[in-house]
């Protein structure tokens, strides 16, 4: 075989990593270049540097080390009973395009994954170079994301955590089970084991010595795992649950919700129907409406019978309708817990309502200047000028906010 | 009638100062014509300059901030609202906080547009390398139109980000100029020819190929990389040719039926399954059982089971209730808060943990997430029940003499009765496996208690239970 020019080699091995969905490169420690002795800065918000067609943002050169790979998950195309093409990088080649994309204005950084090769530690090591090399001999100061393998040593995982800002580690699918069919070498106890060591090293990092000395920071932008959905039968109840457990462990940063897709030279293992793209959006609103809108998670679940949420309409809209007589709120007396549970009211517009309402009384017209989408909350609450009347409790209410029906094909 | 004409660069510090002074002056917004650097001479607008010094201004921070960003926007009335916000700012402070003010509403989104179009320009730029031969330090060049004045204010991030190289962002409007240490502004000018970089074709590589054709949202990529911008990003040229491409791409991946693995596999995975034993495949004895447990579903929340820890012949054994958060993830049982406090009371007593045998009776951590944290659950009956199995086993690997259950889940597991535990506490009771069980309270429980007089009282009745446990073993 002739030998792959780099322009093959990435081609191949950034068409490998565009399964996983995390391109943030946020929420690290600030750090610039001013001195002139470095390349690159943080600034604690993320940059997208451009976009794809498929809407996701490239923040990051997001490549594989190598796609070449031990292990055989059927929803992986990098699985080792897949006829892809195979490429691999070397060290050197990954640390000169990262520094020249990245003195282009290319890119935030590196997110660095890799199939396994000959063994975790083997493969994990290298990738730990690549960081050395980034941070020590090109004095790199942007970001690194590093898709720690589970099984690697952890002296090897210490290392990564004190070069990357952020390493992840993926769960893969929502429960054991599914891991366990479709993921047959990977062991979800492993995974959780490894993400439970990234959170007591980072947890260990942060603690200030009676001297006052701050120990090097570990994995300062976090950690933050994968599943795929819609590759196994969970509803959406058992894929929150699993999130909601994966936060509260082990402090995640974010769980990335990836709509199974299908991939080139697919297993016949699994299930031919993809699921729905909206399906990936609702769970993140979901997901969202538990960290930032002091939702519980059976308030968000139960109001289906079988545990998914409505496609149709979002879930603080659904669970809204299903609790009509919580409304209307009077935006200038309701409480912040309560306003933030209104749909269309964003956390931006109830800190807003919050200010303003200090000062004078609110009308309609102002929520419509700070930014509220009236046409959904407007039938949910009362403001100076504005009552909704009958709308609240209103039979049609739901058919104002979801699609029209669609009468199925004959043929 | 005053006019002020405000210069190109160094926009904001001049709007300030003017601002400054004619609000000392009490020049009210009627009076003042705003112009920035293109505006024609009016002839009919008298040149009045003012040149008055007022007393000092306090005006709130966040009025600053926002009109540090509108200063920089195209809108050539800009000048002319803040000024009169400014005006209706003096005698009402408070006003910077009402978000439906419309004043403040236009301003805000003003200053929204400004930064986002400052972003778009962190975000936008591409340099290209333009090293002269023979140089000993690298040179990169870009173009690029932005939608409003935002170089001045931006170029900074650059010097942030750039500083071990030579730059220059050149646009029609200001050229920022990053030179042997320095920043200048110059003058904007027309588009040049910038040489060919052989990254650029390497970029385009990525970009084609970091792109999934099987989720086609082209709305979402424009609404965050609009159309103005593509003509000076190379990868934007084939946007085009990917959407058209994308649906038959997907078609084909669903139509392709499956293939056969390769013929490496077989050699991959004899491979793996030879080396499985280094790195955790199955071993004999307990420990490796226990780790496996599926018997109850407390092993699909927790991280791992938390196993035993002392050595087998230990003539005393403790079992505590569950493991806790920290137990949970480093897999070591006592290490949490109790059990700190345990091995304290252990010191005072005299007994050596290391010389005892310390398990739970639930293996597994039971919890409910509430945000960030876990709170701790009492396992329910059939999960202690599930688990005896494993504390049986314990139990007859090892050879107690005496078992200390510490809690009402202990004294459940081992003694089938978990009720009333303060009445029972210091007693020696017939365990199920037969074996004696000394009742005591467990160190969460003194952890908990809120009043001091009842902690030391409660401390002092498991000391005297420990040491008790010390005699018993002594005696059997």
């Amino acid at each position: 075989m002739a030998k792959q020019t780099i322009d093959q080699k990435l081609a191949i091995l950034s068409d490998a990593a565009k399964y996983d969905a995390s391109c943030a490169s946020s929420g690290s420690t600030k750090r610039h270049s001013r001195d002139g002795k470095g390349l690159g800065s943080n600034e604690g918000s993320g940059i997208c540097h451009a976009y794809a067609p498929d809407g996701r943002c490239i923040s990051l050169l997001k490549i594989l080390m190598t796609n070449f790979c031990i292990y055989d998950c059927s929803y992986c195309i990098n699985r080792v009973s897949s006829n892809v093409n195979r490429a691999r990088f070397s060290v050197d080649e990954v640390v000169k395009l990262t520094v020249e994309f990245y003195r282009r204005n290319y890119i935030e950084g590196l997110f660095l994954s890799s199939g396994v090769i000959r063994s975790p530690d083997a493969t994990m090591s290298d990738m730990v170079q690549i960081a050395r090399k980034l941070r020590y001999e090109e004095n790199f100061r942007g970001y690194i994301h590093l898709k720690t393998i589970p099984d690697a040593s952890p002296e090897l995982i210490a290392e990564a955590g004190l070069l990357a800002d952020r390493l992840s580690i993926n769960v893969e699918l929502p429960t054991d089970a599914a891991v366990a069919q479709y993921a047959p070498e990977k062991k979800p106890e492993q995974i959780r084991k490894a993400m439970a060591d990234v959170r007591l090293r980072k947890d260990e990092s942060e603690d200030v010595s009676h001297g006052g000395k701050r120990p090097a920071r570990f994995a300062p932008a976090g950690q933050s795992t994968q599943m795929i959905i819609g590759a196994d039968g969970s509803n959406d109840a058992t894929i929150l649950g699993q999130s909601t457990r994966l936060y509260s462990s082990y402090k995640l940063k974010r769980v990335y919700y990836s709509a199974f897709s299908p991939i080139p030279d697919s297993s016949s293992k699994l299930p031919l129907i993809r699921p729905p793209l909206a399906r990936e959006h609702r769970l993140y609103q979901a997901d969202w409406l538990l960290r930032f809108y002091d939702f519980q998670l059976d308030e968000i679940t139960s109001v289906t019978d079988d545990g998914n949420l409505d496609l149709e309409i979002d879930p603080k809209l659904a669970w809204a309708l299903v609790h009509r007589a919580a409304f209307p709120l009077d935006v200038n007396s309701a409480s912040r817990e309560m306003l933030l549970r209104v749909p269309g009211f964003g956390v931006k517009t109830v800190s807003r309502i919050l200010t303003t309402r200090r000062h004078r009384t609110l009308r309609y017209e102002d929520l419509v200047r700070m930014g509220a989408s009236m046409k959904k909350a407007r039938s949910f609450i009362t403001a100076l000028g504005w009552s909704p009347r009958g709308l609240t409790d209103s039979a049609g209410l739901r058919a104002r906010f979801a699609p029209p029906a669609v009468q199925l094909s004959l043929f | 009638m005053y006019r002020v004409q405000l210069p190109e660069i160094g926009t904001a510090a001049a709007w300030r100062d003017a601002a400054r002074q004619y609000l000392a002056a009490g020049v009210p917004p009627d009076q003042i014509l705003w112009d920035d650097h293109q505006a024609a001479p009016d002839l009919f607008a008298a040149q009045d300059y003012l040149h008055a010094q007022g007393s000092p201004l306090h005006v709130p921070k966040s009025f600053i901030s926002m009109a540090q960003a509108v200063v920089w926007h195209n809108n050539p009335e800009r000048f002319a609202r803040l000024y009169q916000f400014l005006w209706r700012l003096r005698h009402k402070p408070t006003l910077m906080q009402d978000r439906g003010d419309p004043d403040l509403v236009r301003l805000r989104l003003m200053e929204k547009n400004v930064r986002r179009c400052q972003h778009k320009m962190k975000a936008f730029v591409r340099f290209r390398e333009i090293t002269p031969t023979g140089a000993n330090r690298r040179s990169f060049a870009a173009w690029f139109e932005p939608t409003h004045h935002t170089v001045e204010p931006t170029a900074d991030f650059f010097v942030r980000r750039f500083s071990d190289m030579d730059w220059r962002i050149l646009t029609p409007d200001v050229c920022a100029v990053f030179d042997s240490g320095g920043l200048r502004f110059e003058a904007g000018q027309a588009k040049p020819e910038l040489p060919e970089d052989a990254n650029e074709q390497l970029w385009i590589t990525y970009f084609k190929n970091i792109f999934n054709p099987a989720r086609l949202k082209v709305k979402a990529m424009q609404s965050e990389m609009p159309k103005k911008y593509w003509k000076n990003m190379p990868e934007a040229a084939f946007i085009p040719e990917m959407i058209a491409g994308a649906t038959a791409r997907a078609q084909a991946m669903a139509d392709a039926a499956p293939t056969l693995p390769p013929l490496r596999m077989a050699r991959v995975q004899a491979q793996l399954a030879s080396c499985q034993s280094e790195w955790g495949g199955p071993q004999e004895g307990l420990p490796a059982a226990i780790s496996a447990c599926i018997r109850c579903p407390l092993h699909k929340e927790a991280t791992q089971p938390v196993l035993g820890e002392g050595p087998t012949d230990a003539s005393l054994m403790i079992v505590g209730e569950q493991p806790g958060d920290y137990e949970d993830l480093t897999g070591k049982p006592f290490v949490g808060p109790a059990g700190q406090l345990f091995d304290k009371v252990a010191r005072v007593v005299g007994l050596d943990r290391k010389q005892t045998y310390v398990t739970n009776a639930v293996k597994h951590f039971k919890f409910a997430p509430q945000g960030r944290r876990r709170i701790h659950q009492r396992p329910n009956p059939s999960e202690i029940e599930q688990c005896r199995w494993w504390l049986n086993a314990e139990i007859a690997a090892g050879s107690p003499k005496l078992i200390v259950a510490m809690g009402a889940t202990a004294a459940l597991s081992l003694t089938g009765n978990g009720r009333n535990i303060s009445a029972r506490q210091g007693s020696i009771e017939h365990g199920l496996t037969g074996l004696p069980v000394l009742i005591t309270a467990h160190p969460s429980y003194l952890l908990r208690l809120p009043n001091a007089r009842a902690k030391k009282a409660a401390t002092a009745l498991f000391q005297r239970d420990l040491k008790q446990a010390i005699f018993a073993v002594e005696q059997l």
